[in-house]
């Protein structure tokens, strides 16, 4: 029996979204950006947005982001996105802008456009996938990096002494103004991941809304650069990225959640 | 004729991009150029043709917000003076490896460093000769008066688009703080949204409507073959800007024998310094470029045959020279004269250049 067979006889449970392109991820097997990719461009097609929606690819791992998200897409320069957004947002304030920005993006280089895009509360959203480390440039030291985490470029671990501490940018930009949304998922696990998309879902709602910016955090995995199997990395980030970076809502409808 | 105002230079160039229909507007304060962005957040544009004006962060976020709105079509232009300029160069770099259009402004002051708050004109290799990493060029206007940086607001908007690149307007501190009286034109409506759906839907991020196929900016090119071939149609460009777009102004040239070349403030300080000189039967002409990229090459070559000497004047230790330099072929001998940190040459300084350097030399 032939895959259109299959279909045919009305047995087709689950349809990639048209919304990503057939052209093969370049992520690592095993990696988490695939399936944050996959959730996002469902949000945008069963939202029925996609005519007015613009994303904003930065530079890292996902830096291809444009290749495989259907859409109107610009590619940013390290750590611009947030600058990007907010003029394409400011131009075109009926349009959904969001973009797609790794740890090594957001939480470093673009600290400063990150920071301010949240605190004018531009109308945009934000997904934030953070794994520890920089991917695409081999797996060195990122500001999110763990204390004691190995790295290239802190390869007996991450001494917070000699090379500072790693940062919480969600917890961070959740104490601004502009912020009414700021939540942390991940997606190694179905239940994950569906939480996750109903975040995703919230804060495009939220933008189109005009609630200010919506901060999504999806603490993912990188096997590669952590040198881990797929498995074992998930493994490794629930026992030791949750703990300090716990999953849940930061901030709901513009209120700090009580811990 | 049209509104008379007198205006500095700064507010001339924010009233002319209000004119010329622009969308946005993203700056930085900045000395000497901060009146852009006073004039245009106490003109309330908004209000007048509904443009957007927002202040960044930094001059960093301000082109990138440029950026952000040129990909989506909008008709978008910022400003800084020299280090906020060098701030920006990734910005633009990116602008022009994506083929984005964008307005400008360098109100240049003393460098290097934070340098001086005076006017300067030191920022032209950057201007000029691509700025930001990677093999580019601007489109590079030099106004001479408050009336150019209105004019040129909307001049360099319209060839911005017309080749899909960013334009700098090289102005100076003198160009931006001087008051003198401009002509307003009219005002310009801007695009609707359906508009620029009609004409930049075919490569602007305005969104995948339709069903057509998806519009990527970008200036990632990982295939090397493609790199190549996405720089040879940047040049094509830059080579169609050499063909269509050289503009100058010839003052005295007719009967020259020696050539004062200048830009900017330097041209109307050598404009004065030529009456000087014509005044002791010196017979010299002025050459001013107002595009410096492209620059006026042929016309400079033709008077080279022509002029026994060149005196290029310029507020630098001598960066446009060389392109006069390369313009003449050796067919005229040419020499630099300028003042560097701030310090205005003055006419007779320049007439003393053209008698020793030139004349004597």
């Amino acid at each position: 029996m032939t895959v259109e067979e299959i279909i045919k006889n009305g047995q087709q449970v689950y349809k990639k979204t048209e919304l990503m392109t057939d052209k093969e991820l370049s992520y690592c097997p095993g990696c988490g950006h695939g399936t944050a990719h996959r959730i996002t461009m469902e949000v945008v097609e069963e939202m029925g947005i996609v005519e007015d929606t613009i994303g904003v690819a930065p530079v890292g791992c996902s830096v291809l982001a444009y290749e495989f998200m259907n859409i109107d897409m610009q590619q940013a320069a390290h750590g611009r996105a947030p600058a990007v957004a907010t003029g394409i947002s400011r131009l075109w304030p009926k349009k959904v802008v969001f973009t797609y920005q790794g740890d090594g993006d957001l939480a470093a280089i673009g600290t400063a456009e990150t920071i301010h895009a949240c605190n004018r509360g531009e109308n945009i959203v934000i997904i934030f996938i953070n794994n520890g480390i920089y991917g695409m440039t081999g797996g060195q030291m990122a500001p999110t990096t763990l204390q004691g985490m190995t790295s290239s470029t802190s390869p007996y671990g991450r001494d917070v002494e000699r090379m500072g501490n790693p940062l919480k940018m969600t917890e961070l930009v959740a104490q601004l103004p502009g912020t009414y949304f700021v939540s942390r998922h991940a997606v190694h696990t179905p239940g994950n991941v569906r939480k996750a998309k109903k975040a995703i879902r919230k804060a495009f709602e939220n933008a189109i809304a005009k609630k200010g910016t919506q901060l999504i955090e999806i603490v993912s995995n990188c096997n590669s650069g952590w040198k881990m199997t797929p498995v074992k990395s998930n493994e490794w980030m629930v026992d030791n990225m949750f703990p300090f970076y716990p999953l849940g809502d930061i901030k709901v409808d513009g209120k700090l959640v009580e811990k | 004729m049209g509104e008379l105002k007198l205006m500095k230079g700064n507010e001339a160039y924010a009233e002319g991009l209000i004119r010329a229909g622009a969308d946005g507007y993203f700056g930085y304060p900045i000395t000497p150029q901060s009146e852009v962005i006073e004039y245009l957040m106490a003109e309330k544009p908004h209000e007048r043709t509904g443009m957007v004006v927002l202040q960044a962060e930094s001059e960093v976020a301000a082109i990138n917000m440029v950026y952000g709105g040129a990909a989506a079509g909008k008709r978008v232009a910022t400003s800084s003076s020299s280090p906020g300029i060098s701030l920006k160069q990734e910005g633009i770099s990116y602008m022009a490896g994506a083929e984005l259009p964008g307005v400008i402004l360098n109100v240049v002051r003393g460098g290097p460093g934070l340098g001086t708050i005076q006017p300067s004109q030191a920022d032209y290799f950057q201007s000029t000769k691509g700025g930001g990493h990677g093999d580019y060029k601007l489109l590079v206007l030099a106004p001479a008066s408050a009336q150019e940086m209105f004019d040129f607001a909307g001049l360099g908007m319209e060839l911005a688009f017309k080749y899909r690149n960013p334009v700098l307007i090289l102005s100076d501190g003198v160009i931006g703080q001087m008051m003198e009286k401009v002509v307003l034109s009219e005002q310009k409506t801007r695009l609707t949204d359906q508009e620029i759906y009609d004409k930049y839907g075919h490569w602007a991020t305005v969104g995948r409507t339709g069903g057509r196929e998806r519009n990527i900016i970008t200036s990632l090119h990982l295939v090397s073959e493609k790199m190549e071939k996405h720089n040879e149609h940047l040049l094509s460009k830059y080579k169609q800007m050499e063909a269509e777009e050289v503009r100058f102004e010839e003052f005295n040239t007719e009967d020259a024998e020696y050539l004062f070349v200048a830009y900017g403030s330097s041209a109307r300080i050598s404009q004065k310094a030529m009456q000087l000189a014509r005044d002791k039967g010196i017979k010299v002409g002025l050459l001013r470029p107002i595009t410096l990229f492209p620059y006026p090459k042929k016309k400079i070559n033709e008077l080279a045959s022509q002029v026994k000497g060149i005196l290029s004047v310029e507020m630098s230790q001598g960066q446009m020279v060389e392109d006069v330099m390369l313009a003449v072929e050796g067919k005229a001998k040419v020499a630099h004269f300028g003042h560097v940190g701030g310090v205005i040459p003055t006419p007779d300084e320049i007439v003393n250049a053209l008698e020793q350097k030139i004349i004597g030399g």
